[in-house]
């Protein structure tokens, strides 16, 4: 199929081939669903919600719930008004959640329907029971990518319910990141490790990995409430991981409620879970315990074991930005040479913090922002790199160029176990070396001349 | 589980075979504000053209649209691949305020180049029917510029339902019949309207045609090549599988070809020898045709029936729940269910119309729930009420079976061992097979009465006796 790909490239200034992103709502949704009994609804045409919980049901094998507002051709003409307050009646009545939080879509955008007029309607006429919490943001999906979407939702709940009371907690804030459960559940082990109380947004964890009990509940255990993220305004500090999915939220919540933040990249890797670590032990001035410098000690002995085989490895990296700068910072601590650094998501900041990151690693890498897979794959074909690490979409470019994958990011579709394990933290940082080491070494096993083979590598 | 209400408006969309008196209220919009598991008319589109393989798949829209239809649809192609790819014009806020038709032209003109495609379809999304572009302009412009087909396929999801989309996709199809020689198309001919080579479902189907000597001259559109849909116009039946999405079609080669059609299905032995029988009696002046199809009828099922058999004896008595996109396909569930000692205990679909319902309930058995245009907490109830052993259905409700202990069995787009045709009736008993006679379920809360949420003994409970060595 891919063999379609030529290695040439040739002026391509109005299209996209094989992107590297998605749209923003489905991040908006991913973001509320981390949101305790919260029922995000996606406010425009009912393809668009399937689509999004389709596609997340894939990644996570779990079931997705969304509500949508079911556009009409009437409603595309005459606005999304009726649409959305029929909705808010009907889920509150049926499903009874504690929050809903409404995204836009591009067809509610395009058509400009004022979603906080809405919901005051809504509210004012009764339709929004007493004591539950309606939030909304505004996701246009020809702006950004998915990553945007997360990160709008995000500093949407907070805008509409963080509050100070004047009284600061001994709580420290935690915006992890479009991150999976299993991520969100280390970052939490972590913290339970360092003994400092928190609050994570948006926890997906105990929603999105939840166990078979023989129920099917819409609202799992999981999810930060509303009172937690209300009390996110008393913490006393912030920490944000990732400029594009988290960082915006943590300037809100700094500007609404004086909240000191950090603002930090995702905890992937070794300089990446440092840099975390650290950052806690300062805002909470504590002395880190012995647990997490044997984890970290581990993992430095584990990278010592087998640095040799990862050496000057070339790598191509495509994904979401956070991840793909925390990723890009741990190959240069693994003496791994990035050469191709995408990401589909449009922000310069992008290339200069690789850029940044490469300076002094020797790596002369072809970094490109708002990119897409398609030109990825013609920059291997002209030099090919040794690993490729990114989510299930390069599995085309993995198999036509025989590189091996490393699947890391979102979505992946095609394997079930990746959303269980973390990739954050010393222990996430093992497992990924785990893979890349095995990959490469596979690799040699299954192809090398005979005479080549050994049974130790 | 506390009980689970119907949203008042859906009371029409529900039914107990039994006491139905009034017809199935479906074919509505999905009531806003329910968690509906129903698609948009660009789905529609997409998934009835998508697994054509050497015409360019343009989206015209923002990404998202195009992003998630993305090869997920498993429709293999003998030859090119190009359908695999995902080409959008990943519309920019510019754009939107501008109008995206320059951009939508310099796409194509791009793209046709690079590839040189035999045709190419530019679906619409719903931003498109918003800004107003001028779609059928530029389509126009690009065929008199490239020298191809290029279509414009109305899919505005906001524009009614995934039916419309089938009709949208069949029109865009409709537009290319009859510009191809039909020189070398036989008298005894058919096409098969409505299969998508899921798994390579449409190449067993094919096999069984040719082995009758009947010519295929094109499948719509699994497998499908522009040169071939060209000339479907000449041949002399219709074989209309998924009625849902192609009876549109078949109307239209019957009123301007004079092309016949059957609404056939290849799930399940019954149905699969009916087509047979059906298109053999269609060619009635050559009665070698239906003694070929008697041949390969005995053959086929020879071939499987000791093997369904067994399935059959341990099967015997569990019951399902089917919900899947398509009407016409749940009936020959339920009719394949029953041959290897299945009851069908709750089934729906997405886009059923009156008489569809109508018909299920006939072939139902008594108490059987049948659902429009369902929603999970729905769902969940019916399964959970009926305590079934099996659930046949999509992406999205493969997870919440799981959650309720059920066993699962892909019917829909995500399935990867072709269910059609004899091979696929065996295919789909193992499938049912290692599903619900699994271990797995042994472990789950609803095979261990009595305990704990998590099926864990009380600390009081006394099951392992800690005296006893294990030797
Ligand atoms: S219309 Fe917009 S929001 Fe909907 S799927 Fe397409 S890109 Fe996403
Ligand atoms: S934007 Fe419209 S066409 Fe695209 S997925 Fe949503 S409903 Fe369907």
């Amino acid at each position: 199929m891919l063999d379609g790909t030529k290695a040439e490239t040739t002026e391509r200034t109005a299209l996209r081939i094989n992107p590297a992103k998605t749209c923003q709502p489905i991040g908006a949704m991913y973001a509320a669903l981390g949101i305790h009994g919260c029922m995000p609804h996606s406010h425009g045409s009912q393809g668009c919600c399937s689509y999004h919980r389709s596609h997340l049901t894939r990644h996570y094998k779990e079931p997705v719930m969304a509500t949508t507002s079911s556009f009409t051709e009437g409603s595309a003409v005459f606005g999304g008004l009726a649409n959305l307050t029929t909705a808010l009646q009907n889920i509150f009545s049926i499903y009874n959640p504690d929050v809903v939080a409404i995204h836009t879509t591009c067809l509610s955008e395009v058509i400009g329907d004022d979603i906080p007029t809405i919901i005051k309607k809504a509210r004012d006429e009764g339709k929004v029971p007493e004591g539950k919490v309606v939030i909304h943001t505004n996701t246009p999906s020809f702006v950004g990518s998915h990553v945007t979407g997360f990160s709008n939702m995000v500093t949407s709940t907070i805008k509409y319910l963080a509050e100070k009371t004047g009284k600061t907690t001994d709580r420290l804030n935690v915006i992890p990141g479009y991150l999976d459960p299993s991520d969100i559940l280390e970052i939490k082990r972590l913290l339970g490790i360092l003994g400092v109380n928190s609050i994570l947004l948006p926890d997906t964890s105990g929603v999105l990995d939840t166990g078979l009990d023989g129920n099917y509940t819409m609202f799992p255990k999981g999810g930060t409430t509303v009172e937690d993220i209300k009390s996110m305004g008393d913490s006393f500090a912030t920490i944000a991981c990732g400029h594009f999915a988290s960082h915006a939220a943590a300037t809100q919540l700094e500007n609404q409620c004086n909240v000191p933040a950090g603002f930090l990249e995702l905890p992937i890797g070794l300089t990446g879970t440092d840099r975390f670590i650290n950052a806690v032990r300062q805002y909470a001035t504590i002395d880190i315990p012995e647990a997490i410098e044997e984890e970290r000690a581990r993992l430095i002995d584990l990278m010592s074991d087998l640095h040799q085989y990862l050496h000057g490895k070339t790598v191509a990296i495509a994904g979401d930005p956070d991840h793909v700068i925390a990723m890009t910072q741990f190959l240069v601590d693994l003496d791994m040479k990035p050469k191709y650094v995408v990401t589909g998501t449009p922000g310069q900041f992008f290339e200069r913090r690789i850029a940044e990151i490469l300076k002094d690693s020797g790596s002369n890498a072809t970094v490109k922002q708002f990119g897409d897979l398609f030109e990825l794959h013609q920059w291997i074909k002209q030099e090919p790199v040794d690993l490729i690490i990114g989510n299930s979409y390069n599995k085309h470019i993995a198999r036509v160029e025989n590189i091996p994958l490393i699947r890391f990011g979102f979505p992946i579709l095609d394997r079930g176990t990746h959303r269980l394990f973390p990739t954050v933290g010393y222990t996430g940082a093992k497992r990924l070396i785990d893979e890349m080491v095995n990959a490469v070494l596979d690799k040699k096993d299954r192809e090398c001349d005979e005479q080549w083979f050994e049974l130790i590598q | 589980m506390k009980d689970i209400e119907i949203i008042p408006e859906r009371e029409g969309q529900v039914q107990r075979k039994g006491d139905a008196s009034t017809p199935m209220a479906c074919n509505k919009k999905s009531t806003a504000g329910s968690v509906s598991q129903r698609a948009c008319v660009f789905c529609g589109s997409r998934v009835v053209l998508y697994p054509i393989s050497d015409a360019l798949h343009v989206v015209h829209g923002p990404i998202g649209c195009a992003a998630y239809t993305w090869d997920i649809r498993g429709s293999l192609s003998s030859g090119q691949q190009l359908h695999r790819n995902s080409f959008s014009t990943d519309l920019r806020e510019m754009d939107v305020i501008y109008g995206g038709e320059k951009k939508l032209l310099l796409a194509l003109r791009q793209l046709i180049a690079r590839y040189k495609p035999k045709a190419a379809f530019i679906y619409s999304t719903c931003i498109v029917g918003v800004i107003g572009d001028d779609v059928e302009a530029v389509c126009r412009t690009m065929t008199a510029e490239a020298g191809i087909p290029v279509i414009p396929v109305h899919s505005e999801g906001f524009k009614g339902t995934k039916k419309d989309g089938y009709r949208a996709a069949c029109e865009a199809v409709a537009s290319l019949l009859g510009t191809g020689s039909t020189e070398d198309v036989k008298p005894h001919s058919v096409n098969i309207l409505g299969d998508f080579n899921l798994a390579g479902e449409t190449w067993i189907i094919k096999k069984y045609y040719e082995r009758m000597g009947i010519q295929v001259v094109t499948c719509i559109t699994g497998d499908a090549k522009i040169e071939d849909i060209r000339r479907a116009h000449g041949a002399k039946l219709n074989l209309v599988q998924c009625s849902g999405s192609m009876t549109h079609l078949a109307k239209m080669m019957e009123e301007k070809y004079g092309i016949p059609f059957k609404r056939v299905s290849y799930f399940g032995i019954e149905d699969m020898s009916a087509a047979l029988y059906d298109t053999a009696k269609f060619f009635s002046d050559d009665p070698t045709i239906m003694q070929r199809a008697q041949d390969l009828v005995r053959e086929e099922v020879g071939n499987i029936y000791p093997q369904l058999q067994a399935y059959r004896e341990e099967l015997q008595g569990k019951k399902a729940a089917i919900y899947v996109g398509g009407s016409f396909k749940a009936f020959s569930l339920v009719r394949a269910l029953r041959l290897i000692g299945m009851q069908t205990a709750v089934v729906g679909s997405q886009t059923g119309g009156p008489d569809d319902y109508k018909q299920l309930a006939e072939i139902c058995d008594e108490g059987t729930i049948i659902v429009d245009d369902s929603n999970p907490l729905e769902l969940a109830k019916f399964v959970l009420e009926k305590d079934v052993d099996l659930f046949i259905g999509g992406v999205k409700e493969r997870p919440i079976a799981y959650k309720l202990g059920v066993a699962f069995c892909d019917h829909n787009h995500e399935r990867k061992e072709p269910l059609a045709g004899y091979v696929g009736m065996l295919n789909f008993a193992k499938e049912v097979y290692s599903s619900v006679m699994s271990p797995v379920w042994n472990f789950v809360p609803r095979r261990q009465p009595g305990r704990a949420h998590t099926g864990m003994p009380s600390a009081q409970e006394k099951s392992v006796s800690l005296e006893e060595k294990i030797p």
